[in-house]
């Protein structure tokens, strides 16, 4: 496979890939790699030639490579991308410039420490949280395609983390929940299965939740799965604002 | 999962921000300049209340008022807040439809009916000032 790709190849394209090494080094440095360019390869096909080929020490995550998974996300020129969705040709003949997600820690290489966005999206319970529980005697949770398409745009989402590297806030405030997460606990909101809105609605109000957004919009423009986590936050603090209205004017019964 | 437990990462690396990373891209240009532009409207407003202010200290005042409006200085400054004010508005308007969702009969009302709406709106009001400025 790999040396029939060599002999196909005439023309090259180099990657300038970010390295750090905590074991060898303090601060990380740049490495070149040329690989053959083919105008069928992603970014992600070059980093595996760099890993059988060239160097094996070059370490990254991936896995399906059809943009399901949401592994191998990473800075592509500056942008954050799915380098399994990033063509070769899109940027041929120019180097490409490859590093980790930016605001996340860096473990090793293009590898970053997710920990972070993991207790995020804990913490605002996206999952579903029944109205009421029943036996399983009693059947499934019925559901209309018109309730289907309130929620299924953000159920879309596979947590590829790209809308954390695209979102200045997270850059500047790291406890900020961050668009996938509100965006997947609106998924469950807006399900009609689900009767956890308010539980959410603790974290999500939080000082660290939907009012740390500034609408920068640029989660939603670099989403591979165009789940507009902008749209969800605005659409979420146009509710808790409503709410607080209603809680203010209307008696109790009417809320 | 404690986010400090490190004892198999004694040393992860975390990049700085740099301070202009505002100008790394359009879009956080754009965004900038959509939340600086707000100063044009505290701006316009405060000018509006001193005119009001003017007003209610009689006509040599406002006279007053109104030729210090119409030196070149505030001329040219006045010309670049209406631009601001101008781009604050149309940004403004069109992410609109981003947190503005309306079902009509189940069916999600398109992004350009809300953003008409949104136009019509600004226009209307345009016209109702303008109308009570030169029409009567």
């Amino acid at each position: 496979m790999a040396a029939s790709n060599q002999d196909q190849a005439n023309e090259t394209i180099s990657l300038e890939v970010f390295r750090y090494r905590p074991e060898e080094e303090d601060e990380p440095s740049w490495q070149s790699y040329e690989v053959p360019f083919r105008p069928d390869w992603v970014v992600l096909d070059a980093l595996n030639y760099v890993k059988d080929e060239i160097d094996g020490t070059l370490s990254y995550r991936w896995s399906c490579r059809m943009g399901v998974c949401g592994s191998c996300g990473m800075m592509i020129n500056g942008e954050p991308k799915l380098t399994c969705a990033a063509f070769l040709r899109d940027y041929y003949p120019k180097p490409i410039r490859i590093e980790p997600l930016t605001y996340f820690p860096v473990i090793r290489d293009l590898v970053i420490n997710m920990d972070g966005f993991l207790d995020k999206l804990d913490s605002v319970q996206a999952w579903l949280i029944p109205k009421e529980e029943k036996p399983v005697s009693e059947g499934e949770y019925l559901q209309s395609p018109a309730e289907l398409a309130k929620f299924k745009k953000f159920s879309m989402c596979i947590n590829c983390m790209l809308c954390y590297s695209a979102c200045p806030v997270v850059g500047h405030i790291p406890g900020f929940l961050g668009p996938a997460a509100i965006a997947l606990a609106q998924r469950y909101n807006y399900d009609s299965r689900d009767g956890g809105a308010d539980e959410r609605a603790e974290t999500l109000f939080s000082h660290e939740g939907i009012w740390e957004c500034t609408f920068v919009g640029d989660c939603s423009h670099v989403c591979p799965k165009d789940v507009d986590p902008a749209g969800a936050i605005q659409r979420y603090k146009v509710k808790a604002t409503t709410e607080w209205y209603k809680s203010l004017l209307l008696p109790r019964g009417r809320r | 999962m404690n986010p400090e437990y490190r004892l198999y990462h004694p040393k992860w690396y975390r990049r700085r921000i740099p301070i202009f990373w505002w100008l790394k891209k359009l879009a956080y240009l754009k965004f900038v300049l959509r939340e600086l532009t707000s100063l044009a409207v505290v701006y316009a407003v405060v000018l509006l209340l001193l005119q009001l202010v003017a007003l209610s200290r009689g006509e040599a005042a406002y006279a007053r008022f109104l030729d210090l409006l119409g030196r070149p200085g505030f001329l040219a400054i006045h010309t670049l807040v209406l631009l601001g004010l101008v781009f604050h508005t149309v940004t403004w308007l069109n992410l609109a439809p981003r947190a503005l969702v309306l079902r009509l009969r189940g069916k999600k009302v398109p992004d350009r009916f809300i953003l008409a709406g949104h136009y019509l709106g600004w226009l209307a009001v345009t016209l109702l000032i303008v109308w009570g400025l030169v029409g009567r």
